[in-house]
């Protein structure tokens, strides 16, 4: 990552970049062990030492990688809700004649096979992405967390049974189980498509969910809390979520990344969304026969849909770094 | 050692039953599998219903179930509905996807890990940020656009390589759809392997191969590396179930012959022997592989045993 990083000092990399130094690193370890999550966010005092979630914010404010993703993702959602915002035409008002010509004034990426507007489809295929994209990471991480939350704070019978079931998913490879499911569905909409990833993809952040849960259970404070009286229900969501969700958010941001990138593959394939709808894998599916000639239809969504990829990895690689001080 | 296989074994039956009973769940009370029979068109009820007796689909499900798996257990894999035995399809497809995976984890192997160990040992150097943006990168582009870019440069507009693969798919034709494969987790080794040897270059093993006098060389090979490949070993394990069944998208893109190949058009024609029967071998081979993996921990590290 662009923090610049001492040579021989690979622990303490970002002393230079004031990103946080030897002091923060302490700080921020500290506070993970002891946290407080009865106070509520903003206002505490000075001296205190800084929560885990302010020292990363702190730490996100001054990544130039944070700002650049988290502008490019604002302008996608941004363009998913408005799309003719930027462009105003009608991404289904094509003209045949001009099928698989170059660019030309009003129409800066060309046309794609069927004479439709590259330019216009490609910022109306913000939308599928980004509405599978959330929504399937919604879906899993509340699905898988719970579940995960759950499983390792109760442990026994059911932690067994859930965890057998996970393996099971994690044996079916994800584009053969969306081929099967997906093939029989003859819905035009986004949501078979969230549903599947949703069914698919819970185990990754349920197993995640279960490990931190079971680490956080351990602390002293739980212990310290259940010698108090508190009730499962309190000490699970005041004492343990807090101190187990970080982990939960950097996998279902850098997830949510893939997720439309799946959708596209699952698009590319035939059996996501299909046409009339209006995606970055339709139109990278629908203009691959015809790459030779008219390459432009194929470059521009395929583009698109790797900018939107990446700025949700990245998004998620920084606020990794920022919430796991150890990772330094 | 023996018991914990035989644990491990004995683990892997509710996994390998749940999985091949979802899929056959999914492909047989989702679909309709008698309606790829008569092609376009819908089958006549009597027809529909002479099949269904013939093919045993009237009986209940879990029955339906039971029959098929213990059929699979004397290694009969049914029939596909062209009258193909399954195993045949079988015999045709798994070697070239065999052979395009085998390219894969080559290419993860040694690209993946050299690329780790150098920019693990560099780290904040520009090599290390040039490597990682560039894993970043491949990581975002989707295999499909990878690959159908590559096959447009190297392929239409150089023609370095031939754009799409014969059917014997020869090793030499499989070199650029295995680097297309293997792309998404060769970017994940590199970063792996760079996380794993930048977090033990300071350990105390190593400061001491150093302090007596090892030459460079021999410390990262023999000490730094062998220490940090756990991680990269679960990784490549897992990942070989993944690349076999990802390989759907590779082969359509090449046009390869292989499982992903067979299985798509299993999927289409609604062709449910053909689909359970691959998936049910994916399954095994994606177990075995994690099975493997686990007792390849005791070769890379010794303090590691099996109770």
């Amino acid at each position: 990552m662009p923090d610049q990083q001492q040579p021989y000092e690979p622990e303490r990399a970002v002393a230079g970049t004031g990103m946080g130094g030897g002091m923060d690193l302490a700080a921020s370890e500290a506070a993970t062990l002891e946290p407080d999550p009865e106070r509520p966010d903003g206002a505490r005092p000075q001296d205190r030492p800084r929560s885990l979630w302010s020292d990363a914010w702190r730490d996100l404010r001054r990544n130039p990688v944070f700002l650049v993703s988290a502008l490019v993702i604002c302008f996608l959602v941004l363009i998913a809700i408005w799309p003719s915002l930027i462009a105003p035409g009608n991404p289904l008002s094509c003209d045949l004649a001009r099928a698989q010509d170059g660019p030309s004034p009003g129409h800066p990426f060309g046309f794609d096979g069927q004479g439709c507007d590259v330019y216009t489809r490609t910022v109306h295929g913000a939308r599928a992405s980004v509405t599978v994209g959330v929504c399937a990471t919604l879906g899993v991480a509340v699905l898988g967390s719970v579940l995960g939350a759950l499983a390792g704070f109760f442990g026994g019978g059911w932690d067994a049974v859930l965890s057998r079931i996970t393996d099971v998913f994690f044996a079916i490879p994800v584009v053969l189980g969306g081929l099967v499911l997906l093939s029989v569905v003859t819905s035009n909409t986004v949501w078979p498509v969230v549903g599947f990833i949703v069914l698919l993809g819970w185990p990754q952040i349920y197993r995640i969910a279960r490990g931190s849960v079971i680490t956080a259970k351990q602390h002293d404070y739980v212990q310290a809390a259940r010698a108090l009286g508190a009730s499962d229900a309190r000490i699970l969501l005041r004492h343990i979520a807090p101190n187990a969700v970080a982990p939960v958010i950097v996998v279902a941001t850098i997830a949510l990344g893939t997720y439309i990138s799946l959708e596209a593959t699952l698009s590319y394939l035939g059996v996501g969304l299909k046409p009339p709808s209006v995606s970055w894998g339709i139109e990278i599916s629908a203009a691959s026969p015809y790459v030779r000639n008219a390459p432009h239809a194929l470059l521009w969504p395929a583009g698109a849909l790797a900018v939107t990829v990446l700025a949700f990895i990245m998004l998620g690689d920084a606020v990794r770094d920022a919430l796991d001080p150890k990772l330094r | 050692m023996a018991r914990y296989l035989v644990r491990r074994l004995l683990q892997m039956i509710p996994v390998f039953v749940g999985a091949t009973l979802l899929i056959f769940l999914m492909v047989n009370v989702m679909g309709d599998p008698v309606a790829g029979l008569c092609g376009e068109r819908a089958c006549d009820s009597a027809t529909a219903a002479q099949l269904e007796r013939e093919f045993g689909l009237d009986k209940p499900v879990w029955q339906q179930y039971a029959t098929y798996m213990a059929n699979v257990f004397t290694g009969d894999f049914g029939t596909a509905f062209n009258g193909q035995p399954v195993t045949e399809l079988m015999a045709t497809a798994f070697p070239v996807t065999i052979r395009l995976t085998l390219v894969a984890i080559v290419f993860e192997i040694v690209i993946g890990i050299a690329l780790g160990v150098v920019t693990g040992l560099r780290r904040g150097r520009p090599v290390d940020t040039a490597v990682l943006l560039g894993t970043l990168v491949v990581i975002s582009v989707p295999t499909f656009v990878t690959g159908l870019l590559l096959q447009l440069l190297l392929g239409v507009k150089w023609g370095w390589v031939r754009p799409s693969v014969s059917p014997q798919a020869p090793l030499d034709e499989l070199i650029l759809p295995g680097l297309v494969l293997a792309s998404v987790s060769l970017a994940y080794v590199t970063r792996l392997t760079r996380t794993s040897i930048a977090e033990n270059r300071r350990a105390d093993y190593v400061r001491t191969a150093v302090a007596k006098g090892l030459p460079r060389r021999r410390v990262v090979v023999r000490h730094l590396l062998r220490n940090s490949l756990i991680p990269v070993v679960t990784f490549i394990g897992t990942d070989i179930g993944a690349l076999m069944g990802g390989a759907i998208v590779t082969e359509r893109i090449f046009n390869i012959h292989g499982v992903g190949y067979q299985l798509y058009q299993g999927i289409l024609r609604q062709n449910t022997q053909t689909v359970v029967g691959f998936v049910t071998v994916l399954v095994l081979v994606f177990l075995v592989a994690n099975l493997l993996v686990d007792l390849l921990y005791a070769v890379l590290d010794p303090r590691i045993r099996y109770a």
